[in-house]
């Protein structure tokens, strides 16, 4: 404790010369004083004082040279543990709360695994985050202010947790006042720094020893990938990083991760029972396919049954091009429903009356006994506050257990049922299945031409063109193309892969596109992908400096620009309430355009350092444009094409 | 209440014998907002109906937006809209010409 205390003082008294004298102040004064004199001089020269120095520079004794280096920080043993995680990426945008462990994964750590990303704006790490693990699998490490950069991550995180994504956070905070320099640490320190968001994450801590920061570290990361996966958030105390490693004996423990929970055996066997019995039973999926393995397992249980899968895709979960991929199911023809990680459960079963802000009436969709069981992670992670819990579902069976773990056994127990009249009867069921799927494709097809040759561009055109450019390539869509598109490259493109798609925000927080398909698109590199993201315009202008990082780290990624110029969910709000006072809609542009001036992205692009076109405007004009931008993303380069669209 | 019956059942047949401009509509089509939900071509989206190339009636269509479907779109009342502005935008909307044919675009499987 008492070598504690003197470096302290030293660093206080040394830190008080900077805060005097500016940046050059920041080199120890040794130092200072050997580059104001010519070399020869200086060998000549005897050292002067330290009284000497004192008096002539009125900064008080310099710091003895023993204090001012310490070639062993705390944040070193940091990086062992954060390597020991296998982080290939740690996001960040830089701040002193944690220059030591940014210092170290630089230069101690090589600045590999992790390797530092440059991010602009914290929400922008947290967000590429999101996307990356949804093609990787893994988590990436984010770095941030344990005040205004957590501020600013905020809302990535709370997408994050709610689309059950997990995020390894570090905070940097200074806990001991005595550290802290001046008005700017203290105003960026704080006690709790993870209570702002313990509300939507899964976990934090606040280690006071090296030990206890790496079993923390690995702690949280098997708490943050147990399913359900959710951000956590551990602080890195600034004293803990900068001061000389002391303890003895540190190790890192060994990670082991937790085998996600499964359903048990009697619910799995009264589900199969179920789903073999029903006449007309149907599948819906929110996040039921966290791995690759996944959507081979829901194929096999569709196939098994005959049974239409209605994919929500919050996750790429089935195939469109599959028979049995139904784009759309009334479910008041289902007599049995099961519910695979569907985060609103209740809106599949139920129905809001029109005026439900007025009369908050609502009545089921499916037809009474109607059997109905989920298998989901949710209820295993549910807080309070925040309310993405949703409504209660009347359900019979509620299986607390991850749906890609579940299905083996339920697969295997419906498949113990099959007789052979049944599988008559599910081929039958199949067939039919299969003929409403080409009709649903052929419709898609017919409706696409409608405004084909529209100026600005209809959302079928611009899908079906960027569908031709990337159709024979190892292509990955990272962006939610839903209901901003009409859901059109769903209906025109082929998904089959578990990378085709990566769902949506989670939270429906706007500002998670650009940052999360740079995220996808840094994943998807190393496997040669070209990552396409269909960019809605009011999104990329939360954080569009991410497109700076995308350029800076040579992340290939084809941006298209979905540009309807107007925050157009809103201005439907703004109708629908306009009209509901009867004064008219011609004033909903107010507060929800984005025009005069209109927005130039291809100048946003090239001020970013990558490749900029546009704006579209002509449908003729969208296909050498894409085929310009691809060659630039070949050569593994960022591009963006601006096209100018239909609001939807 | 009795003055709303009326007004709803009176602008049908209003709306029936009114001779409508598709110009003078399309720029009614865009000052109300049509084309933020079924597109300017009328083409729709996940938001609105297609109403291109549909079958409907001018007194069909104004009753439908005097009194949508529950859930759908904004209730437009005369107060907001007249029946003869409505029927200017009808008369843009059946004026829309018909799409090319699927076959005749390779990029949606056509030759």
């Amino acid at each position: 404790m008492a070598k504690d205390k003197k470096t302290v003082l030293g660093r206080r008294g040394f830190l008080k010369a900077a805060t005097a004298t500016g940046a050059a102040a920041l080199v120890p004064p040794a130092v200072v004083q050997a580059q104001a004199v010519p070399a020869a001089q200086s060998v000549r020269a005897s050292r002067p004082s330290e009284a000497a120095v004192a008096a002539e520079t009125g900064l008080g004794a310099p710091a003895p040279a023993d204090l001012m280096i310490n070639e062993r920080p705390g944040s070193d043993f940091m990086v062992d543990v954060i390597k020991a995680l296998g982080f290939e990426y740690c996001c960040a945008n830089p701040g002193s709360s944690f220059r030591a462990l940014h210092e170290s994964i630089i230069n101690y750590g090589g600045n590999r695994m992790p390797e530092l990303i440059t991010c602009c704006h914290e929400e922008s790490s947290v967000a590429m985050a999101h996307g990356y693990f949804k093609i990787e699998g893994k988590p990436l490490m984010v770095m941030a202010h344990g005040t205004v950069g957590l501020q600013h991550a905020s809302m990535a995180i709370y997408n994050a947790y709610c689309d059950r994504v997990p995020v390894f956070i570090v905070l940097g905070n200074i806990l001991d006042m005595a550290y802290r320099r001046g008005n700017v640490e203290w105003v960026h320190s704080v006690q709790d720094a993870a209570a702002m968001v313990r509300d939507f994450t899964k976990w934090d801590d606040m280690p006071v020893t090296l030990e206890h920061f790496a079993e923390s570290a690995v702690h949280g990361y098997r708490i943050a990938m147990t399913p359900p996966a959710e951000p956590v958030v551990l602080i890195a105390d600034g004293k803990l990083q900068e001061e000389p490693i002391a303890e003895k004996n540190l190790r890192v423990p060994k990670l082991s991760l937790a085998s996600p929970p499964q359903g048990d055996s009697g619910s799995v066997a009264e589900c199969a029972r179920m789903l073999v019995a029903a006449e007309n039973p149907v599948l819906v999926a929110g996040r039921a396919a966290r791995t690759a393995n996944g959507v081979k397992l829901l194929v096999e249980l569709a196939e098994a049954l005959q049974a239409p899968v209605v994919d929500q895709r919050a996750r790429m979960n089935f195939p469109s091009k599959h028979p049995l991929y139904a784009a759309s199911f009334n479910m008041a023809g289902a007599d049995m429903i099961l519910g695979l990680e569907i985060q609103d459960f209740w809106s599949v079963l139920n129905q809001q009356t029109p005026l439900n802000r007025l009369g908050m009436e609502s009545k089921p969709v499916i037809k009474p006994g109607t059997k109905v069981a989920s298998i989901s992670v949710l209820p295993l992670s549910h807080k309070s506050n925040y309310q993405d819990f949703g409504r209660y579902e009347e359900v019979d069976i509620a299986m607390a257990a991850d749906a890609e773990a579940t299905l083996p056994a339920l697969i295997e127990a419906v498949k113990k049922l099959i007789t052979g009249d049944r599988r008559r009867v599910f081929q039958e069921r199949g067939a039919k299945q299969a003929e409403a799927h080409r009709r649903a494709r052929e419709v898609s097809r017919q409706e696409a031409t409608h405004a084909w040759n529209a100026s600005p561009i209809s959302t079928a055109r611009l899908s079906a063109e960027i569908w031709e450019q990337v159709k024979n390539e190892d292509w990955s869509l990272v962006s939610n193309i839903r209901n901003y598109m009409s859901d059109w490259p769903t209906r025109l493109w082929d998904f089959e892969k578990p990378y085709h798609y990566i769902g949506q925000q989670g939270g429906a927080g706007i500002g998670y596109q650009a940052p999360a398909a740079v995220g996808a698109a840094l994943a998807n590199r190393k496997y040669g992908r070209l990552s396409v993201n269909i960019n809605c315009d009011g999104d990329m202008n939360y954080a569009p400096s991410v497109l700076w990082t995308a350029a800076h780290h040579r992340i290939p990624l084809l941006t298209v620009m979905h540009n309807n110029r107007a925050y157009h969910q809103e201005v439907m709000q703004i109708q629908l309430m306009a009209n509901r006072a009867n004064r008219g809609v011609d004033r909903a542009g107010i507060g929800t355009a984005i025009t005069d001036p209109n927005i130039d992205y291809a100048t946003m692009a090239k001020a970013y350092g990558m490749y900029g076109e546009g704006p579209i405007m002509k449908s003729a004009d969208l296909a050498p444009a894409l085929k310009r931008a691809i060659a630039v993303v070949k050569r593994g380069e960022p591009a963006l094409v601006d096209v100018v669209t239909q609001p939807r | 209440m009795k003055t709303l019956w009326i007004v709803l059942t009176l602008a049908p047949l209003a709306a029936l014998y009114a001779q409508g401009n598709a110009d003078n509509g399309k720029k009614l089509y865009v000052k109300n907002g049509c084309y933020q939900c079924h597109g300017l071509e009328g083409q729709g989206s996940n938001a609105g109906a297609r109403l291109a190339q549909k079958s409907l009636t001018a007194p069909a269509f104004i009753a439908y937006v005097r009194k949508p479907a529950p859930g759908g779109m904004p209730v437009y009342s005369s107060k907001v809209i007249s029946d003869a502005d409505l029927t200017e935008i009808w008369t843009y909307v059946k004026s829309i010409p018909p799409p090319p044919p699927v076959t005749s675009i390779p990029l949606l499987g056509g030759q």
